[in-house]
């Protein structure tokens, strides 16, 4: 930890990226998704913000960069640094407690909290249950939902389809 | 003749692996309003969108070990038919769902093994890029293997269209397996993937999800080779880069 040229603080700034919201699920930050990584600074003193795509071919992952960058400059924080780093992956197990909760609460089931084998071709899936009604009884309708990193799902109780978070 | 320099040759296999995904990638963006059902265009759409993902950042490193300046655009924009070095199997036309659903297959199992192999790479990018698409083209696998035991094992007809769509992309396959120089370059610094290796494993998957299907393998023969080790293509890829790069061609260095 250098701590000599640092003029900022972290907990504030880990604050900020807490109002860059995913553009597609306005409801969860960077922070909520684990896309937000390192709050640092830079051998010449910037602040560094370290990012993890989600997905390779996100489209959100440009506009998020714009946004981080356009809310620490808004808060006087000039010329912050965003690198994106690919490894370690980025992985829904990153995803907070508190996003878990916020997505269901938006009628998006939450990723399976993982210790099943990612790598299993069939039959991984366990039964996902419904944001709505809770109840288990459901099925997908499709591998690939309104973006990447969802399925398509239907309740075979109260018949709504709904949208599950991938687990990757 | 001269060995091609580390350098050169790490240049040439990023690019070569982000040919693959740019232009497969095309190939199912152009299902785009066309597919049979919206589920079936969302997930064509989130492959393909995927694949020109790993190539963008792909042809961003080989853009930085080049150091010439260049960026992921200069590789997908700016070059010609001859430079492109992906796998014929990528470039073949959509034909019907089966024809796109078993080109996806065969080379999602291939993207599989490779991307598994890659994450192993002793250069760290590359071994950061395989992770990283290791994890989707998982997903590419599952839904092109659930697809293709529908179709083989489905109605007669579904079964005999699946079946001539295996025997015809067949031929397509045996060039996966090829190494090129900058492939057997790289191979001595653990940089590269070693994939005539692969071969083995890649037809484990295929018979598996083929018996499943109750669908036949075809036996190997003569294999359609040519794009991967020289950029000679099919008649089919010309039409590929006369729509993909329009824009650049006709007012260059355009952006918006």
């Amino acid at each position: 930890m250098t701590s000599a040229a640092k003029n900022f603080d972290p907990a504030v700034i880990w604050a900020l990226l807490e109002e860059v919201k995913d553009p597609e699920i306005p409801v969860l930050s960077i922070v909520d998704l684990g896309i937000a990584r390192e709050v640092k600074d830079t051998i010449d003193g910037q602040l560094e913000i370290v990012i993890s795509p989600t997905y390779s071919g996100c489209p959100a992952m440009y506009m998020l960069e714009e946004q981080i960058t356009e809310t620490l400059i808004n808060h006087g924080y000039p010329d912050p640094v965003i690198t994106t780093r690919l490894s370690p992956a980025w992985t829904t197990d990153w995803m907070t407690e508190e996003g878990r909760k916020k997505l269901e609460a938006y009628g998006i089931a939450p990723p399976e909290k993982t210790t099943t084998n990612k790598s299993v071709l069939f039959g991984g899936q366990k039964k996902i249950s419904c944001p709505r009604c809770k109840s288990d009884n459901s099925e997908q309708i499709s591998e690939f939902g309104s973006t990447a990193c969802k399925a398509l799902y239907r309740c075979l109780d109260c018949r709504e389809p709904f949208d599950y978070f991938k687990c990757i | 003749m001269t060995e091609l320099s580390k350098q050169d040759a790490l240049v040439h296999y990023a690019a070569q692996i982000g040919d693959n995904g740019l232009i497969i990638g095309h190939r199912m963006a152009e299902w785009c309003f066309r597919a049979p059902s919206i589920e079936m265009e969302m997930a064509l759409m989130n492959c393909a969108l995927d694949m020109i993902g790993q190539s963008r950042e792909l042809y961003s490193y080989a853009a930085e070990a080049e150091g010439a300046g260049k960026t992921e655009d200069d590789f997908a924009y700016r070059r010609d038919e001859k430079d492109f070095r992906n796998n014929l199997l990528t470039e073949v036309p959509n034909g019907d769902w089966g024809d796109t659903i078993v080109r996806l297959f065969f080379m999602s199992a291939y993207n599989k093994l490779f991307y598994a192999a890659l994450a192993g790479s002793s250069d760290s990018q590359l071994a950061a890029i395989g992770a990283k698409s290791l994890k989707e083209v998982t997903y590419h696998l599952r839904f092109s293997s659930e697809w293709l035991i529908r179709l083989g094992d489905g109605t007669e007809e579904s079964h005999e269209r699946a079946q001539k769509s295996v025997d015809s992309l067949w031929t397509y396959t045996g060039e996966l397996f090829t190494m090129t120089d900058a492939e057997n370059r790289l191979l001595k610094d653990g940089i590269s993937v070693d994939v005539a290796a692969l071969k083995a494993d890649w037809n484990e998957i295929i018979e598996q999800v083929l018996k499943q299907a109750t669908l036949t393998v075809p036996a190997d023969g003569w294999a359609q080779t040519g794009g991967k080790a020289e950029g000679i293509h099919t008649e089919y890829f010309g039409y590929i880069i006369a729509d993909m790069q329009y824009m650049q061609r006709r007012y260059p260095g355009c952006e918006w």
